[in-house]
């Protein structure tokens, strides 16, 4: 009987500690933010009140929040495609045989590198190379029509196209690999073919190149979309989300909100909706994985 | 020859011209931190720019390896990051042999509150582990980092080795246990050693996850004494006077260890970035 029970409760046994940690960690955190996002003063009052539906009826109402919203949306949409095209021109090149596998693998390692440094690590970096006397606008100032320097972090006409660029230069490498790993799965027989038949190369690129890799871009794009949505760190060493609020994205408002204006309710309520948002797009991810294994 | 000849001569240049130019645009960057690491402070900005001057020497790198408080940045980034590491691979490992070795009721969803982990910003949770950290009284600690961390680390930890050890024969474990040995031993002596690749691999992304995490460690930690490096190199942007070049030389030393598990361990990592889900 003992034994049995034993068996029984055998795999719980390994998962307790995983089990725990998860439930401390992610679930009850979880819980509470939602719970915070229906009372006023979370946090801060020993017992808020409940309040419904009012925190949200406020942001809709804010203006930073959807000036927010938008330069995510923005930030997002410019991120994953720009990754997406860079990333496959990286990879395409790295697998044609105009180079020797020699030169390919060095220059993989190179395409990778901006992947491998910090957050702060790029931010400072960038930083240094955008100040108004630095290298940046010395390059530019090669080129006969630019004259003035400009302060590309704090002009707000451009700061969201810098920050978006960065955030270009530190991502595609992760869909460099993925994508380069696609094509080497690719069968050379499909080209060969093709290629019999007349096919151009742009033309087997289109029809043979991009279905095969479908499955793959979905899901990078996925992943990487979820990601930027949430991203934080190269922004908020840049700009702060300045100047003036032009940078700013959604986990900066959720940052400020909860530790410069010490206002968890609203917070919570705005980190309710981005949480919402980003577990639609898991679960579409998820289910595109599985389709990818069966 | 002819046409055809000419014309993929010409596409090899093209592809060699923008093999160049890629490698710049991705390397430029990089090598621009490295000089200016070198350079005096007061030459950073010299018009025009040189990648190395007269000026060149390793000072900053000195300044920087002797003033306590920036070496107490480092200290801090290893012992979090180790224990992560370590932490996170004794709990992953019992969870993946749990999920490798046995069906039970709940498999299902233990599995998809797993994969679920990334789907989760970090902000979301930060909001509640403010409240939380503060009341069990680890704002402030190593604790307070290496709890939460968990939270990331573990799942890609648990996918990895579950993967790992659905790889290896299941008879490995009987035969410890027809010797009369518990499944605890089958795992520890027999599983584990064989997975050394497998933990090296994921021991590596772990640490590379720790050591780099920012917004984490910039809202449960606040004395300088506990900052790890991120936050370390932009505490010394925040500060009035800008020692660009002790910053780079900070950005360079702070980069050294995730480099050189990069260098040493690349196939592992282009084996897991193309797998997915893995942010470094």
């Amino acid at each position: 009987m003992n034994q049995l029970l034993g068996k029984r409760t055998a795999p719980y046994r390994y998962l307790a500690p995983t089990l725990i940690l998860m439930i401390i960690f992610l679930v009850i955190p979880i819980f509470n933010v939602v719970r915070y996002s229906f009372v006023d003063k979370a946090i801060v009052r020993d017992d808020p009140e409940f309040v419904g539906l009012d925190n949200y009826r406020t942001l809709v109402a804010d203006d930073s929040f959807w000036n927010a919203t938008g330069n995510t949306v923005i930030f997002v949409i410019v991120s994953v495609v720009a990754h997406l095209v860079i990333g496959m021109c990286f990879a395409m090149l790295l697998n044609s045989n105009y180079f020797k596998t020699r030169t390919k693998t060095v220059a993989r390692v190179f395409y990778i590198l901006p992947w491998v440094f910090t957050a702060s690590v790029v931010a400072i970096l960038w930083k240094l190379m955008l100040q108004p006397s630095g290298i940046v606008n010395y390059l530019l100032s090669v080129l006969p029509q630019i004259s003035q320097s400009t302060e590309w972090l704090s002009n707000r006409e451009v700061a969201l196209a810098v920050i978006c660029f960065i955030n270009i230069w530190c991502g595609y490498p992760f869909y460099m690999i993925s994508i380069l790993a696609g094509l080497q799965g690719i069968s050379e027989d499909l080209y060969e073919s093709a290629a019999i038949e007349g096919a151009t190369p742009i033309k087997s690129f289109i029809h043979i190149t991009i279905p095969q890799l479908q499955p793959i871009l979905i899901s990078i794009a996925m992943l990487d979309f979820i990601w930027t949505l949430q991203s934080f760190n190269v922004v908020w060493m840049l700009t702060g989300g300045g100047p003036v609020e032009s940078t700013e994205m959604l986990s900066i408002y959720i940052y400020k909100l909860a530790f410069q204006k010490v206002d968890y309710s609203m917070a919570s309520t705005a980190a309710t909706l981005l949480l919402i948002v980003c577990v639609f797009i898991a679960i579409f991810y998820v289910r595109q994985q599985k389709k990818v294994r069966d | 020859m002819g046409m055809v000849g000419r014309n993929k001569f010409s596409t090899k240049i093209i592809a060699s011209i923008l093999l160049v130019l890629g490698a710049i645009f991705a390397a430029f960057p990089i090598l621009w931190m490295v000089c200016s690491s070198l350079k005096a402070n007061s030459a950073i900005f010299a018009w025009p720019p040189k990648f190395i001057d007269e000026t060149a020497s390793l000072n900053s790198y000195f300044a920087v390896l002797s003033d306590s408080v920036k070496l107490r940045f480092f200290l801090n980034s290893y012992i979090v990051a180790g224990a992560v590491v370590v932490v996170t691979l004794f709990v992953g490992i019992l969870a993946a042999y749990a999920f490798s070795r046995f069906d039970f009721p709940g498999k299902g969803i233990f599995n998809s509150l797993i994969i679920s982990v990334q789907a989760i910003p970090p902000i979301v949770l930060l909001i509640p582990y403010m409240g939380m950290i503060v009341a069990m009284g680890l704002f402030n600690t190593y604790w307070a980092l290496i709890l939460t961390y968990l939270v990331t680390t573990l799942p890609y930890c648990i996918l990895m080795m579950t993967g790992y050890f659905n790889t290896l024969s299941k008879e490995l474990d009987e035969a410890v246990m027809i010797d009369g040995g518990s499944r605890w031993k089958a795992l520890w002596s027999v599983l584990v050693p064989i997975s050394i690749p497998g933990m090296v691999s994921v021991g590596m992304y772990t640490f590379m996850q720790a050591w780099n995490e920012y917004l984490f460690a910039l809202a449960l930690t606040q004395t300088t004494e506990m900052r790890t490096v991120p936050i370390g190199i932009n505490l010394l942007m925040g500060q009035h006077a800008y020692d660009w070049s002790q910053m780079m030389a900070m950005s360079v030393l702070g980069s050294i260890p995730v480099l050189i598990l990069f260098i040493f361990f690349q196939k592992y990592f282009i084996a897991g970035m193309s797998s997915g889900g893995v942010k470094g």
